[in-house]
């Protein structure tokens, strides 16, 4: 036979390598468990909060109808003309209207007052789903009686009860029933101000509506033949456009509730991602260790004539399984999370949410939990092709070339994965990018400080430190370290963990800001013309300091620079954006600025004398950046139905962090003395007593007069944070709790490492005692400094984010970051040790005898 | 009488801190078929070198190396690879058996990397000549160093090799396990009729070849028959 008969055939032989690859995990599998153990929470994440996804999307669509309660809703925020009603009322085959307003009631059994939403109600609506009230019959009684609907928590909060009496303006009306849900409900939005139902028929003798008053008026429709919808609304568009009307559908709601989920959700899978890739970089150190222990082996086999491809393949099939492994044993997990999402979201979410099986979600778990683990272990994995057979003759670990050049392209393909991963969630490139590349940068700074970290030690090494210091120092660098893994893990953990709470606590301090020292707590509004004086004086009988009393009107914009609504909308290059048609603006007048004001382009005109004068009005700064108007433009407002043609005559900076009233657009005196206005007075209460008098007194002699106190508010928000915080928490735990996995397999993994070298120190004569330090000192190193510079990453993280998403000071308070620092270091030093004390625990001999 | 290994003019050296290190230098023999031929050295000679070499563990920065009329220099290392499955055994000084296979699967790998038939019982027949019918389903780290040997030479036999190599077959053996190690050895080589080629500082064992080839500071310095 002669090379000319040789004929070389790569041959993969797949049946033989799945059993060389089940062979050879035998003696390995609880290691194997070990490493899946990193990744199976990020995949229980992602399953769960898919099939929440899921679940919701789901839900929205089978429960859009009772979210509405009706086919079709109109609604406005003024007065209907007359010459758009004729419409309304010749419209579906079912009308209920619902006129809805802030307003103080009177629980008459214990004086107690509290800012409700009024909700004025006549009609059967709603058409699909119910307001449930306890009794049951309640929803049907109240629209005939003079009865109302009090929500629950109002009722537990005045220990109220069916049958007491409640005073709303001048009516005394009996409470029917307790309000359990009612349409397009959720928890957060009645929070401040929760519903309170009364028949329509009795609003006008309540004496609340008045010129100027704040009130929405919603049109209930119900089609026999809800399909005609479409068609409807086509019709009939133009002319609620015109009218300044806004409408609703199924359809709208579903697409609207849709997308506000979907930017919670997204949220939520990046959080689940981040535990993901966590666990990948535990994965990968795991599989780098196995592969070194492996070389032997592997060099055997290319002896007999196993080819690079074939090693390689034994080693990925592995990979592959345990990865699968990992991925089913964290959908099983995810499954079980999933029961209890509903519970830990139920303030969030907008629908009643189902707990269903979503194969498809499973399915993208486990395939992104196999597809990422597989990438992260690949690093290691293709220098399995590099082991030369002569390793037989000559084992030398140190020359087996774990640098190779294909690692590149695995970097590449993760990186791309990630990005493609995000955008899959975010459906943006850019975010995805940003996402991408601040993961990125995190990994590489947690790796260069590794890395000067090894150097720095092994060039200002502390030769003349005793034995047990320079040993602890030395582990830091000498070969099968774990500086770079665990600096990483724990780092990327620690960063993780920093940011989350530094948002939480920008986000409180923000609100408990406005509460403190001498800022106003009470803002009492809806005060006609006629009770300005006398309100600013039973404020001081009370000495209470009125610290504001500003006019206030409310306008749409109908044209800037010529250009109305239906053109911009046509013509999307003329640059303005069209909500700033769609808002509806709470203007007051005055020729001067506050203290939370500064001018920061043109000037503040003065008083308009005669009717020739140009109104100049001002602009707050950034919101004039938003819609694209600039110094000069023309701007026409709508003052309920009068036009008003202004120029913008400047631009002012307005610190909104300040509790007071703080306006969009200011005009000057002279033009709106006249339009339909209301008041808002601004105070502070030194105590809840002297509130609650004060209320109580303005709600006798002032029942339009609404009053938010800024306590109970402060009160909600931090219940809000709370609810809020406890999701962050609950989806962080599971990059943390990932992070102490990828710490313990880390630490179990390195202790076989470690082993020979600790039982050849404790056959040489060291202590216990010696050992232990040693190896606290190492994981000291490692946690405080992974520790330092997570926190660090974070404060940057959070620095950015309050400077440009929240717009709030970042002044972290040293007590928790020294906790966070401390806390970290310690578990490391902790988990090091107790995974280590199987080494400290046995006689040399044991050790060296058992096959490690 | 066929040729089954020429060594032409092969040397070998390493590069390292700015020096060139010369392992071979111009090594030049040839091995006759069914014969059985010593590389004796001191420690450093090169001789575990010349035997990576010639197995095709490893390629030689000069020269060729023809194993079976197939220039191994020639060929990339997955097509080395192929060679040994095919044509080469080896014996190890340390064994070198994989610790998650059991003696049987270790004798089993080379039949099923080739893809062929009858392999268990092939295996179990080689297993009780070399005395371990009752220690097959043990893995290596349950077997004494005389018991793996003899599971490596089972499996060296185990794809009737044209060649065998066989580095120190009984460095890590005692004397009286060495013994009948090396008598299997013959014994099992001798009936399969392979070329046997050991590499050893053991003169007792080299002098039970019928071929010495001595090397020295890399050099080939004596090639003398028995």
């Amino acid at each position: 036979m002669d090379f000319e008969r040789f004929k070389y055939k790569r041959r993969l032989r797949f049946g033989w390598l799945l059993k060389m690859a089940w062979r050879d995990s035998r003696r390995n599998r609880s290691r194997l468990f070990l490493f899946i153990s990193s990744i199976v929470l990020g995949i229980a994440a992602l399953v769960a909060i898919f099939s929440l996804g899921d679940n919701v999307r789901t839900d929205i669509d089978s429960q859009a109808k009772t979210l509405v309660g009706a086919d079709l809703v109109i609604e406005s925020n003024k007065k209907v003309s007359s010459r758009i009603r004729p419409l309304l009322d010749s419209l579906g085959d079912q009308r209920s209207v619902e006129r809805t307003f802030g307003s103080m009631i009177y629980f008459t059994k214990n004086d107690g007052t509290r800012l409700v939403q009024v909700r004025a109600l006549e009609g059967d609506y709603p058409y699909y789903g119910s307001i449930e009230t306890t009794p049951v019959r309640a929803a049907r009684t109240f629209r005939n009686n003079r009865e109302a609907l009090v929500d629950k928590t109002l009722m537990l909060q005045y220990n109220a009860k069916v049958g007491d009496s409640i005073m709303i303006g001048d009516v005394t009306f009996a409470i029917a029933g307790v309000i359990t849900k009612a349409p397009g409900r959720t928890g957060l939005s009645t929070t401040v101000a929760p519903p309170v139902y009364i028949p329509l028929k009795y609003l006008d003798s309540t004496g609340l509506i008045q010129k100027g008053s704040r009130i929405a008026t919603s049109y209930y429709y119900k089609y026999n033949q809800p399909e005609v919808i479409q068609s409807v609304i086509s019709d009939i568009e133009p002319r609620l456009e015109k009218d300044g009307l806004d409408y609703d559908t199924v359809e709208e709601r579903k697409k609207n509730t849709g997308r506000a989920f979907e930017d919670f959700n997204q949220f939520l899978t990046l959080i689940s991602f981040i535990a993901l890739l966590l666990g990948c970089i535990g994965v990968a150190s795991a599989i780098h260790i196995y592969i070194r222990e492996k070389i032997a082996s592997i060099a055997i086999l290319r002896c007999l004539g196993v080819n690079s491809i074939q090693a390689f393949m034994i080693y990925l099939i592995q990979i592959v399984g345990i990865g699968l492994i990992g991925s089913i044993l964290g959908a099983l997990l995810g499954i079980v999370i999933q029961q209890q999402l509903p519970a830990v979201f139920k303030d969030l979410l907008p629908v009643q949410v189902t707990t269903t099986l979503s194969w498809k979600a499973i399915s993208q778990g486990l395939i992104s939990g196999v597809v990422i683990s597989l990438l992260f272990a690949l690093l290691p994995l293709v220098s399995v092709r590099n082991i030369s057979p002569l390793y037989t003759l000559r084992l030398s670990v140190e020359h087996v070339r774990f640098r190779d050049p294909l690692k590149w392209l695995v970097y590449a393909v993760i990186l791309f994965f990630v990005a493609g991963f995000t955008w899959w969630q975010m459906h943006s490139w850019r975010q995805a990018i940003i996402f991408t590349i601040s993961i990125l940068a995190a990994f590489l700074l947690l790796s260069l400080v590794a890395l000067l970290l090894r150097w720095l030690v092994r060039r200002f090494f502390p030769t003349s430190w005793n034995y047990l210091w320079r040993q602890g120092f030395a582990n830091l660098y000498r070969p099968n370290n774990q500086t770079l893994i665990l600096i990483v893990t724990i780092g990327l953990g620690a960063a993780f963990i920093g940011t989350l709470y530094f948002i939480q606590d920008i986000l409180i301090s923000r609100v408990t800001l406005s509460g403190s020292g001498n800022q106003p707590n009470m803002v009492l509004f809806d005060i006609q013309n006629s009770q300005k004086d006398s309100v600013a004086v039973l404020a001081k009988q009370y000495n209470l300091p009125v610290m504001q009393q500003v006019p206030i009107v409310t306008m749409r914009v109908e044209e800037i620079n010529k250009q109305t609504s239906s053109q911009v909308k046509q013509d999307t290059s003329s640059g303005y954006r069209s909500e700033a048609y769609e808002w509806e603006f709470r203007v007051t007048y005055r020729d001067t600025l506050t203290s939370s004001e500064k001018l920061t382009a043109g000037k503040l005109h003065g008083p308009i004398r005669s009717a020739e004068d140009v109104i100049y009005i001002s602009m707050e700064d950034r919101y004039a950046k938003r819609i694209h108007v600039n110094i000069g433009d023309h701007i026409i407002f709508n003052v309920q139905g009068t036009l008003i043609p202004t120029v913008v005559g400047s631009l002012r900076q307005v610190d909104w962090q300040r509790v007071q009233t703080n306006f969009r657009v200011v005009f000057p005196t002279g033009v709106l003395e006249e339009a339909p206005q209301f008041h808002v007075l601004v105070t502070r209460v030194p105590s809840p007593e002297i509130s609650a008098r004060f209320q109580q007194a303005v709600v006798k002699i002032y029942p339009n007069v609404s009053v938010i106190d800024l306590n109970l508010i402060l009160t909600v928000l931090d219940e809000v944070l709370d609810k809020i915080g406890f999701v962050i928490r609950f989806m962080a735990g599971f990059s943390i709790i990932t992070g102490l996995i990828v710490l313990i397999a880390s630490v179990l993994i390195s202790k076989f490492q470690r082993m020979q070298e600790s039982v050849l120190l404790r056959t040489l004569g060291a202590s216990r005692k010696q050992i232990l330090f040693i190896t606290a000192l190492e994981y000291f190193f490692l946690g405080a400094l992974a520790a330092a510079t997570g926190i660090l990453l974070s404060m940057g993280a959070s620095w950015a984010l309050a400077k440009y998403s929240f717009n709030a000071p970042f002044t972290p308070h040293p007590v928790p970051v020294l906790i966070l620092f401390a806390s970290i270091s310690l578990l490391t030093v902790v988990i090091g040790l107790f995974n280590s004390r199987s080494v400290l625990n046995k006689p040399p001999l044991e050790v060296l005898r058992k096959e490690v | 009488m066929e040729t089954i290994l020429s060594v032409k003019n092969v040397s070998k050296t390493y590069q390292g801190a700015g020096q060139t290190l010369t392992v071979l230098n111009e090594v030049n023999f040839a091995v006759e078929a069914g014969s059985t031929v010593s590389i004796v050295g001191p420690s450093g000679s090169g001789k575990t070198t010349l035997l990576g070499l010639c197995a095709g563990l490893d390629r030689a920065s000069q020269g060729s190396v023809e194993l079976n009329n197939i220039r191994l220099d020639q060929l990339s290392e997955d097509e080395r690879a192929q060679v040994r499955n095919r044509y080469v055994g080896f014996i190890f000084q340390n064994f070198q058996l994989l610790p998650t296979l059991t003696a049987l699967e270790n004798v089993m790998v080379p039949l099923e990397l080739r893809g062929e038939k009858n392999i268990r019982s092939r295996s179990i027949t080689l297993l009780e000549k070399v005395g371990l019918q009752n220690r097959m389903h043990h893995y290596p780290a349950q077997l004494s160093g005389g018991e793996q040997q003899r599971v490596s030479l089972a499996r060296a036999f185990s794809n009737s090799p044209r060649i065998l190599f066989a580095d120190e077959p009984t460095g890590n053996l005692d004397v009286e396990t060495s013994d009948k190690v090396i008598k299997l050895l013959f014994d099992l080589n001798h009936e399969a009729g392979t070329t046997l080629i050991i590499v050893t500082h053991n003169m007792e064992l080299a002098s039970q070849t019928k071929r010495i080839i001595r090397i020295k500071g890399g050099h080939l310095v004596a090639d003398e028959l028995n």
